[in-house]
């Protein structure tokens, strides 16, 4: 077997046992701690498709950011486990329903005509200065240019919508905001007073 | 040296590829904890002077033997596991956060050629192996099953990620303008130039024409490292010792031993980038790793100055410092620095 293929399966198999982990472990931060480890494994297949920038991109924003912050979460809330279960049997059949339509659209996409080894041939082995970063960038900002704006742009608006959601002011506080603590001067707090000094009799 | 090793390697057949890896990475490892060992006593000692105190001088001549007698003691304690924490993961911990501060090392080039892994994309291997440090605090936080650990590793989470964002701004402007993600080419790149050509290459180093950017690194790599001031993970009066109130013995010094390899690693990747790596500043002395060792001591005098200087900083202003002001700069010194390419002024043509 060829080293390469070999890194593949061993990618591989962990990334399909901590998949299916996430889904069968009990303890929430426990499934959350393996779907970090089934998004690290995902990053080294796509190193080995000479996709650096998508592996690491991957492991930056999703392991490096959003599962902490999902983490950050998780591990703060106290979920009940008996009551998570209720009601298992009742939803069955609706989670039965979903998830057979999802696996037999996944078998008519990738099994068809569209995925085969004829359609999809191994990409040709690249030249060792090749940068797969530097291609990317280039059809990004050039042939993508507008679609790639208009998606920074729904980001844009997704953020200040989340920000406009969140912000209130409370009425009656009186912490003070750090901008005005950090701009204080001396000036401003001591007030140096001359006077007569009595005279002592 | 390829000659001198070749019987050997005709000896070991195809796996002698993967021993002399290991040999290299070793030979990073050894000396990175020795290096490590002795920032603890540098520490110790620079603190010490600064407080008009002399440090620890009782183990060996000038007590320099510190390091190794605190090692040892560590070594032997016995590590205690709490009744109530999640065993598997409480282990896990200390593991996971010194597992990522020894991995960044595979693509940190010390010579011209002499670097473990020479990838193209190290620049971004470094940023994705560096976004993970916050792991082992935060699953040590939870394992512990206690208020205070938890509320450290709380503050952690929030700290580094957010300080990450500021230290990526400051990477994309220095991978701006060297065109290249390979940290080999990044130093590279700052020996050309008018003053290189000169003989000063001090003045054509990355540090001047992305000033505010050094500054927002060098600030925001103490902030990543929970260095003081920023240290409310561990802020002694306030959570104890935040996520590692609960380890004692070996657990705790792989918290201990991570720390401070990302306070080196911070310091050398400040070197490489901003301030020239292993390029000797002046024209008539000779390039080597010297230069990078004096930049880097350098840079990690600075971390133990700040360290004995400056109070720490309260929770909310650390927040403010990274998303109102550090963001905002490095956005604006981004545009400024497009913008200075494109123009006919720009000195990276």
């Amino acid at each position: 077997m060829e080293f390469k293929t070999f890194v593949f399966y061993f990618l591989a198999v962990i990334m399909v046992l901590a998949a299916l982990r996430v889904i069968t472990a009990r303890n929430p931060v426990h499934a959350a701690l393996f779907l970090v480890l089934t998004f690290f494994n995902a990053g080294g297949l796509w190193l080995l498709l000479h996709a650096e920038f998508l592996a690491v991109t991957l492991v930056m924003v999703y392991v490096g950011a959003v599962m902490v912050l999902f983490l950050f979460v998780v591990m703060m809330l106290d979920i009940n486990l008996d009551r998570l279960r209720e009601g298992f049997w009742s939803y069955l059949p609706v989670g039965a329903l979903v998830g057979i339509l999802m696996l037999v659209e996944m078998v008519m996409v990738l099994g068809g005509s569209y995925f085969g080894l004829e359609a999809m041939p191994a990409p040709a082995p690249v030249a060792a200065d090749y940068s797969n970063t530097r291609e990317l960038g280039r059809v990004l900002y050039t042939d993508y240019v507008y679609a790639f704006e208009l998606a920074s742009l729904v980001l844009l608006v997704a953020m200040v919508s989340a920000v406009a959601l969140t912000l209130r002011k409370r009425k009656g506080l009186k912490s003070i905001p750090p901008s005005e603590q950090v701009a204080v001067r001396r000036e401003g707090r001591v007030e140096l007073v001359k006077m007569q000094s009595e005279k002592d009799d | 040296m390829e000659a001198m090793l070749q019987p050997v390697a005709d000896f070991f057949g195809p796996s002698w590829t993967a021993i002399w890896t290991l040999i290299k990475i070793v030979a990073i490892i050894a000396p990175l904890m020795i290096c490590v060992a002795y920032l603890t006593l540098a520490e110790r000692k620079v603190i010490g002077y600064m407080q008009v105190r002399i440090g620890p001088n009782r183990v060996g001549p000038k007590g320099l033997l510190q390091p190794i007698a605190d090692g040892m003691k560590l070594l032997f304690k016995e590590i205690i596991v709490p009744s109530g924490a999640n065993k598997g993961l409480f282990i896990l911990g200390p593991i996971l956060a010194i597992a990522p501060s020894l991995a960044a090392w595979a693509v940190v080039p010390f010579d011209d050629g002499l670097v473990l892994a020479d990838v193209n994309a190290g620049l971004l291997f470094l940023l994705a192996i560096t976004s993970m440090e916050v792991y082992g605090v935060i699953v040590a936080g939870w394992a512990s099953n206690s208020k205070y650990p938890f509320l450290g590793s709380m503050r952690a989470a929030a700290q580094m990620v957010s300080y990450e964002v500021s230290m990526g701004f400051a990477l994309i402007c220095v991978l701006l303008i060297s065109a290249s993600l390979n940290l080999t080419d990044i130093v590279m790149s700052q020996n050309e130039g008018r003053f290189a050509d000169m003989g000063l290459g001090v003045l054509s180093w990355n540090w001047i024409p992305l000033f505010p950017m050094f500054v927002v690194y060098v600030i925001s790599g103490i902030a990543e490292t929970n260095r003081a001031p920023f240290d409310v993970v561990e802020g002694e009066a306030e959570v104890v010792a935040g996520h590692m109130v609960e380890y004692s013995g070996m657990t705790f010094a792989l918290f201990f031993l991570a720390e401070y390899a990302n306070m080196i690693l911070v310091s050398i990747l400040t070197s490489i980038l901003f301030l020239g790596g292993w390029l000797s500043p002046v024209g008539f002395l000779p390039d080597g790793f010297h230069w990078l060792a004096v930049k880097t001591a350098f840079i990690l005098l600075l971390f133990l100055w700040a360290r004995a200087t400056f109070p720490r900083f309260r929770y909310d202003h650390i927040m403010r410092l990274g998303w109102k002001v550090f963001i905002p700069v490095t956005l604006v010194w981004l545009f400024v620095v497009t913008v200075w390419m494109m123009s006919p002024l720009s000195i990276w043509s």
